[in-house]
């Protein structure tokens, strides 16, 4: 039996009175794809954010990597990748600044920097501030930020944002499915993460409208 | 593990601040134009005593509020504070880094503001009194770094952080404030009197001790969603 690497049951997250994500019940297997699919303010940066714990569930329950959230935050802190809206790098820094200080940060290995900076291809933006980068740059790098640390869980929001085809094939090995890692995947690029899903939730105004598998026609109908 | 991660992210601030130059400069900037300000507003060429003391440390206190506001910016730019909070760190490393840093602030506009200080307003030589005053200025610099790191990750989150920074913060400092002035003011007067410099010293060790531990104590829940 493959063992579940995300468990949530009735997951509620609320901001004030506004519920943004409710009931939300689901298992994502290790190694499996979800991909998470929803309009604008449906909950899906709320969903991934819980999962990163970064955000507290205010009802139900969250199993991250057989730790519990929010109480169990600190073991999975560090074993989950998350690439959100933001960079979040210092856009008065480097490229290896950035990454040589989130490599302290979880205890990697400082030559694992250039490893990294290479596998997306900035080796000759490296000495750049994060700042004087093109959008897309900045995204690889951003990459190379959430993948360093080789996180067993990789929360993908956007990916393909600001890539170019050619940038996006090439993150392929790290973010995509051949990174073989579990991965939760937040897109309105309905066909592609639906080919690359082993499992597909569909969210309306924070509620759970379908989850496990789905075909094209019901995710479409999330967005009518 | 918590120094190390400490280290990383005084580091970091260190190689931020040595780029922007955003937070030591403004803060001497601001020292150096309001002794001048006091220079014309007073009318006087010299002060000395309790003046003296009281202007000296109200302007270095208000210049801590600048570098306080801006103690978390490059944090909330392009959403790197989540960055920080992602990494299996205690998050009491980033109250350590943030002090230290707040304290290396605060040293490096002493160096400016100190001898502007004595150029000019200040009627005594200061160099007479320059061994108890650095003693003075280390205690009260840790208070107001312990006290400053601390205001600034609670206002790191909030939309009214200009107004919160200030509100919060220039209210906790009133017994840094207080002791400092207090023992610095026999430094600075034209004939030397006795001091009571032991007894300040002494709540001013006191008060940052209380203050960093408070601080080591609550900073994880103040970072919390």
């Amino acid at each position: 039996m493959t063992e579940n690497a995300i468990e949530l049951a009735g997951l509620e997250r609320r901001y004030g009175e506004r519920s943004a994500l409710s009931g939300v019940t689901l298992n994502v297997p290790a190694g499996a794809t979800l991909a998470v699919f929803g309009s604008n303010g449906a909950g899906k940066t709320t969903l991934l954010r819980v999962l990163a714990a970064l955000l507290r569930p205010h009802a139900g329950t969250a199993n991250v990597l057989g730790s519990a959230l929010p109480d169990e935050a600190w073991k999975v802190r560090g074993r989950v990748g998350y690439l959100g809206h933001d960079s979040m790098l210092y856009r008065d820094l480097t490229v290896k600044q950035n990454l040589d200080f989130h490599a302290r940060l979880h205890g990697v290995a400082p030559e694992k920097v250039e490893e990294a900076i290479a596998a997306v291809g900035l080796e000759h933006r490296a000495g750049d501030p994060i700042r004087e980068l093109s959008r897309g740059m900045v995204q690889r790098a951003a990459v190379a930020r959430a993948t360093l640390h080789d996180p067993a869980i990789l929360l993908l929001d956007e990916p393909r944002a600001n890539l170019d085809p050619a940038a996006a094939e090439a993150l392929e090995p790290l973010i995509g499915k051949p990174s073989g890692r579990t991965r939760v995947l937040a897109s309105h690029d309905v066909e592609h993460a639906l080919a690359e899903a082993d499992l597909a939730l569909g969210l309306k105004a924070g509620r759970q409208v379908f989850a496990g598998k789905a075909d094209e026609k019901q995710v479409r109908g999330l967005y009518a | 593990m918590t120094f190390a991660a400490a280290r990383a992210i005084l580091r970091k601030d260190l190689a931020i601040e040595l780029r922007t130059r955003q937070s030591v400069p403004a803060m001497a900037l601001f020292s150096v134009t309001v002794f001048v300000l006091f220079h014309f507003g007073l009318d006087r060429n010299e002060i000395d005593g309790s003046l003296a003391s009281g202007v000296l440390w109200v302007t270095l206190l208000l210049a801590t509020v600048l570098a306080v506001s801006r103690l978390f910016a490059a944090e909330r730019e392009d959403g790197a504070l989540d960055g920080v909070l992602l990494a299996p760190i205690d998050r009491t490393a980033v109250y350590l880094a943030k002090a230290s840093a707040l304290f290396l602030y605060l040293v490096l506009l002493e160096l400016i503001a100190l001898p502007a200080f004595a150029i000019l307003l200040l009627g005594p030589d200061l160099t007479q009194a320059l061994p108890e005053l650095l003693a003075i200025v280390a205690l009260a610099d840790i208070g107001l770094a312990g006290v400053g790191a601390l205001v600034a990750g609670l206002a790191a989150e909030t939309r009214l952080r200009e107004v919160l920074v200030p509100l919060l913060l220039l209210p906790l400092l009133v017994p840094v404030l207080i002791a400092s002035a207090k023992a610095t003011k026999p430094l600075l007067m034209l004939n030397p009197a006795a001091t009571d410099l032991g007894k300040w010293l002494g709540f001013m060790a006191l008060y940052d001790m209380v203050f960093v531990l408070l601080a080591v104590a609550v900073f994880d829940f103040l970072l919390e969603d």
